[in-house]
């Protein structure tokens, strides 16, 4: 967080420095419209997109209004040889987010990945089922609410064969 | 499109750059269909085969889990025609075991414990880059013992010899050059035997931790070093003429698996992927870190973009970690290997006996671990197959509220269906292959 009362801003989006980086916090309505900026700017690498569930840290100072999911997205830029992070809130309510697949089509896995573990999801995504997970899992592991250690380890059709097998085996 | 923003066309073409954000990824990418978008369920309910193919029929197949080119349990599903591959699907997750949410129920001092089993082959970088995002958000990344950040980058490049042996290794067992892989495991065995002898294990070290290393490196670890230094360059010169001056190996790689730059870049894609497209892009050079900014090596790239150059790149990046092993083997200082500070290092073995206080951060740091201001941070360094990433959240508590690790495996991966697309199944494997993916860092 910056000392200064006037906020630096970058594409109208306000700028905070965490550890000597630069983060940007566009609102959900700017977001694309931010990425697009910056990729005219030159950061054609789109490093790493994920996501964090702040539902037990909701007190953070932010110049947005905090909201319990975030996206963050860390971009590259190869000429300029500079890094810039995206933070955007994205509702319980309402968790959605434009994709940036058409922008930087490496996201892709990305999305997938954060969806399947956080339950964000990407409008316009090409493809945006698990990943990681079982294609028929109940729930997204990485949010807060979902205990450590709260459901067995689950193989699909366990149940047919235990029973075909019988239990004298 | 208003007329004001059309590019200005003359009678030859558009004369001016497009801007990047209008690009599409059906513009940036050179054939968009190479990627296979089908479910689990979507292809379970497709028709059964003809019993008569006719001419444009194609045909879906699994490629993996257990297929032994797809480096432990990849799987792809692949569409073809004929012998053909015309669309592919990598599909992960077998090994995925949740360690990001690992990573949220061990403090920072265990962290590295769980960091270090992502990519298996290159324990010592895990270690590495979430020690120096720890480090960050502490505030003591400038604090490190000069001896400790030598010793680290001793490891990191050893690591990366040590991952790109085994890498030889097993591109040459997938090509049909077994005893390539017989060498290959050979001398990273070499390699590994160091590791041992400096960090107790050959795998999944814990060694270097947040503040510095776990320990110093033992006696006669220069004499160690040099041998290594010693015995790989004629292996590497063997490999040269068993493998790179050999016709039979040019014509399996060269040509096969070509993505371009702007393809690479598209996609995310760093490390020997992108150096062989042409891409001058090294972290180690363009956005140093430890101290690889006073030793002298050069980044190797490729110009084709092919298996063969991303197979060149990693042979020579072995003599390139050598030439950073010698210089370091001169530079190494003495003094400490880790940061003496009592909230994050615990003090000495004998302070315990004679101070209390020494006893009570010995039992805090062991018990509680030590707090980190609250803060977000990302710290990004190369590791052997591209870049590595820690994004860590703290809430100002002894565990990370959100450890986040940017793998580069699993970027790379989205590069498999382009590279594919159009070539053969059996370049499939050398393909798969000259990506060179960990699962483990993959599904993490």
């Amino acid at each position: 967080m910056t000392d200064t009362p006037e906020l630096e801003s970058l594409h109208g989006c306000p700028v905070t420095w965490s550890c000597g980086q630069q983060v940007v916090h566009p609102d959900r309505e700017g977001y694309l419209a931010l990425l697009q900026a910056l990729a005219d700017d030159g950061f054609h690498l789109l490093v790493d997109l994920c996501a964090v569930d702040h539902l037990t840290h909701p007190g953070r100072s932010l110049p947005v209004p905090p909201e319990r999911f975030e996206v963050v997205v860390n971009l590259l830029s190869l000429n300029e040889r500079r890094r810039v992070r995206v933070r955007v809130q994205v509702p319980e309510a309402d968790p959605t987010l434009p994709s940036l697949f058409d922008l930087f089509p490496g996201t892709e896995a990305m999305e997938r990945e954060a969806y399947d573990m956080f339950g964000v999801l990407f409008t316009g995504h090409p493809d945006l089922t698990r990943i990681l997970m079982p294609e028929d899992w109940d729930g997204h592991p990485l949010r807060k609410d979902y205990a450590v250690g709260r459901i067995p380890v689950q193989f699909k059709g366990a149940d047919e064969r235990g029973m075909a097998r019988g239990a004298g085996s | 499109m208003t007329l004001a923003e059309t590019p200005r066309l003359t009678s030859e073409a558009g004369q001016e750059m497009v801007p990047r954000s209008r690009l599409t990824a059906k513009e940036l990418l050179r054939e968009s269909g190479a990627v296979l978008r089908l479910s689990e369920a979507e292809v379970a309910a497709l028709p059964e085969e003809n019993e008569d193919p006719s001419e444009d029929q194609t045909m879906i197949i699994n490629m993996g889990p257990q297929h032994p080119s797809t480096h432990g349990v990849l799987r792809l599903m692949l569409e073809l025609k004929g012998e053909q591959v015309l669309r592919c699907k990598p599909i992960v997750g077998y090994l995925h075991t949740g360690m990001e949410k690992t990573g949220e129920e061990l403090t920072y001092l265990q962290g590295a414990t769980n960091v270090t089993r992502m990519d298996y082959a290159s324990p010592l970088t895990n270690e590495l880059v979430f020690s120096m995002a720890v480090e960050k958000l502490l505030g003591i990344d400038a604090d490190i013992p000069e001896r400790a950040v030598w010793i680290r980058m001793l490891l990191s490049e050893l690591n990366r010899m040590s991952s790109h042996l085994l890498f030889l290794a097993s591109n040459g067992m997938d090509i049909g050059a077994v005893s390539m892989m017989l060498y290959g495991w050979r001398e990273r065995e070499e390699v590994l035997r160091f590791f041992q002898k400096v960090t107790g294990l050959r795998m999944n070290h814990n060694f270097i931790r947040p503040g510095g290393v776990a320990a110093d490196l033992p006696d006669g670890w220069r004499d160690d070093v040099r041998r290594l230094l010693e015995l790989i360059p004629p292996r590497l010169d063997e490999y040269d003429t068993l493998m790179t001056e050999q016709p039979l190996w040019r014509q399996r790689l060269q040509g096969v698996g070509v993505i371009t730059a702007q393809e690479a870049i598209a996609l995310g894609v760093t490390g020997p992927i992108l150096r062989s497209t042409g891409i001058e892009w090294d972290l180690r050079r363009d956005q140093p870190y430890l101290h690889y900014d006073e030793v002298d090596f050069d980044v190797v790239v490729g110009s084709y973009g092919d298996c063969f150059d991303r197979y060149a790149i990693r042979l020579n990046e072995v003599r390139e970690s050598m030439r950073i092993v010698a210089q370091v083997l001169d530079r190494m200082p003495p003094g400490d290997y880790r940061i003496q500070d009592k909230k994050v290092t615990p003090p000495p073995r004998a302070r315990i006996d004679e101070s209390m206080e020494a006893l009570i951060h010995h039992f805090k740091i062991f018990t509680e671990g030590f707090k980190v201001p609250e803060g977000e941070v990302y710290v990004a360094i190369e590791s052997p197959r591209g870049e590595i990433g820690c994004y860590i959240v703290s809430d100002g508590s002894a565990k990370p509220y959100r450890l986040h690790v940017r793998a580069p495996s699993f970027v790379n991966l989205q590069a498999l269906p382009h590279m594919m697309h159009g070539g053969l199944i059996a370049d499939a494997v050398a393909v798969i292959s000259s990506v060179d993916p960990i699962l483990g860092e993959v599904d993490r």
